[in-house]
């Protein structure tokens, strides 16, 4: 059995968790714990280690979802948890442009860690006060090749346009490497 | 007991407040990553500071705070080599160039230039030689700790959000291929343009700094201002050979495996 893995990151409260849990065939393998930091306090709990969920492509192939814990201080697990990946995805909360900055940072931190291609997702593109598309790839100061994507965790199609970009952008960057040698 | 320690357990910020609150008098000596500072209080108050590595002689420091010009620099060098820093300074306030106030304005400017550097020093041993002022002949102030504490923590706020920023100093710049960004229209300082002037995807940051010869500090300073104007972007420096990964299954298998193997994946998403 093979079996290879996607990395869901970004900043706290970005909608990680539920991403992974409106695509996995198993309940997702989540480890919360409550909010220990006032200025955090906008959910209940956080995820501490990481979330994990599954897709059985075939009787041969197996896909992971991890979930990178949200909160700066568990950052140590985020090279642990980037090692072998596919590629990763930055899930981003549109409507909350305090967390743009710690998003860009992440973003930065994980492509230095391994350069796989990647998505960015606006999440929460239902809220009313999310951010315009175009808007947050000036605020992420985001490249115009790197795709950024509308996204709401809880819908399974979003969800999976997000996951197809993210495969569509590694083909091509297989295809743009054999095309150098 | 001498105090020593590591300036990973107890920060600069933490040692000046001691020494502060405790009067105390004596030489903290400071062995960072590349430099080395002697730091010199009486009865908690700042003495003298200088960096190691630094000629901080008096003449030197009127001439780097634009007192002298440099032909001036060159002929008090030539003339005063063996002259102490307070018989100097005597000399130049008795002959009318400088007066006292100007010699302890520009030495306690200087002071404190110099320990406002240290407060972004993470790595180092420090100890404290109880009692040890520095050599009669050096000319000493008495500068109270309090501000400089309250800006060296401004000072370590904004240097642990440049790091978030910009962690990475082996990363390089590139220039932007935004539309519309034109370095023409952009009105940067001198270091600035130092920097500017060696962007290209081959060196990395740290590169760039040591060629402009910029602290840590300085140079993510530079580098967060051109980010966020949007007039470079951050890149793996070429020529880097990019980590492998070491566990994933994309390492071994060949081109077309890992091909089949991605629209196999894409094919089950699709079937969600």
């Amino acid at each position: 059995m093979q079996t290879v893995k996607m990395v869901v990151t970004g900043p706290f409260s970005a909608g990680k968790t539920e991403f992974i849990q409106t695509v996995s065939e198993i309940d997702v393998v989540s480890t919360e714990k409550r909010i220990s930091s006032e200025a955090e306090k906008i959910k209940e709990s956080t995820t501490v280690a990481m979330d994990f969920g599954r897709i059985t492509v075939d009787e041969n192939l197996v896909l992971y979802l991890f979930g990178t814990p949200g909160q700066k201080r568990f950052d140590f697990m985020w090279e642990i948890l980037s090692e072998g990946m596919l590629g990763f995805i930055v899930m981003v909360d549109s409507s909350r442009p305090e967390t743009f900055r710690e998003a860009r940072s992440i973003l930065e931190t994980f492509r230095a860690y391994a350069p796989t291609p990647y998505v960015v997702a606006a999440n929460k593109q239902d809220q009313e006060d999310s951010w315009e598309i175009d808007d947050m790839r000036i605020a992420l100061r985001l490249d115009p090749r790197i795709k950024l994507l509308p996204c709401i965790a809880v819908d399974k199609e979003s969800v999976k346009a997000v996951l197809l970009e993210l495969l569509y952008s590694i083909l091509a960057e297989m295809d743009a490497e054999s095309v150098k040698k | 007991m001498a105090l020593k320690g590591n300036l990973r357990d107890f920060t600069i910020t933490q040692l000046l407040n001691l020494i502060n609150l405790a009067r105390k008098t004596g030489t903290l000596i400071i062995e960072g990553a590349s430099e080395s500072a002697r730091v010199s209080f009486r009865e908690g108050k700042l003495a003298f500071a200088e960096m190691n590595s630094e000629d901080n002689s008096l003449a030197t420091v009127l001439y780097k705070s634009n007192i002298f010009t440099l032909s001036q620099y060159r002929t008090l060098k030539a003339r005063a080599s063996h002259m102490s820093d307070k018989e100097l300074g005597l000399l130049l306030i008795n002959a009318g160039y400088v007066t006292r106030q100007d010699v302890l304005n520009t030495l306690q400017n200087h002071f404190i230039a110099t320990v406002n550097r240290l407060f972004t020093w993470v790595e180092g041993i420090f100890t404290f030689e109880n009692g040890t002022l520095p050599p009669n002949d050096k000319i000493i102030t008495r500068i109270d700790l309090e501000n400089i504490i309250i800006e060296g923590s401004r000072r370590l706020r904004e240097w642990e959000q440049l790091q978030d920023e910009i962690p990475n100093l082996e990363m390089a710049l590139k220039f932007t291929d935004r539309p519309g960004a034109n370095m023409r229209k952009v009105n940067l300082s001198v270091q600035e343009w130092k920097v500017v002037s060696y962007i290209n995807p081959k060196n990395s940051i740290q590169q760039i700094a040591r060629a402009t010869k910029m602290n840590d500090l300085e140079i993510r300073r530079i580098v967060y201002g051109l980010l966020q104007a949007g007039l470079v972007d951050l890149v793996r420096p070429e020529g880097v050979a990019l980590p492998v990964s070491k566990s994933g299954p994309m390492a071994e298998a060949n081109k077309e495996e890992q091909k089949s193997l991605i629209n196999r994946i894409i094919g089950r998403i699709r079937s969600l």
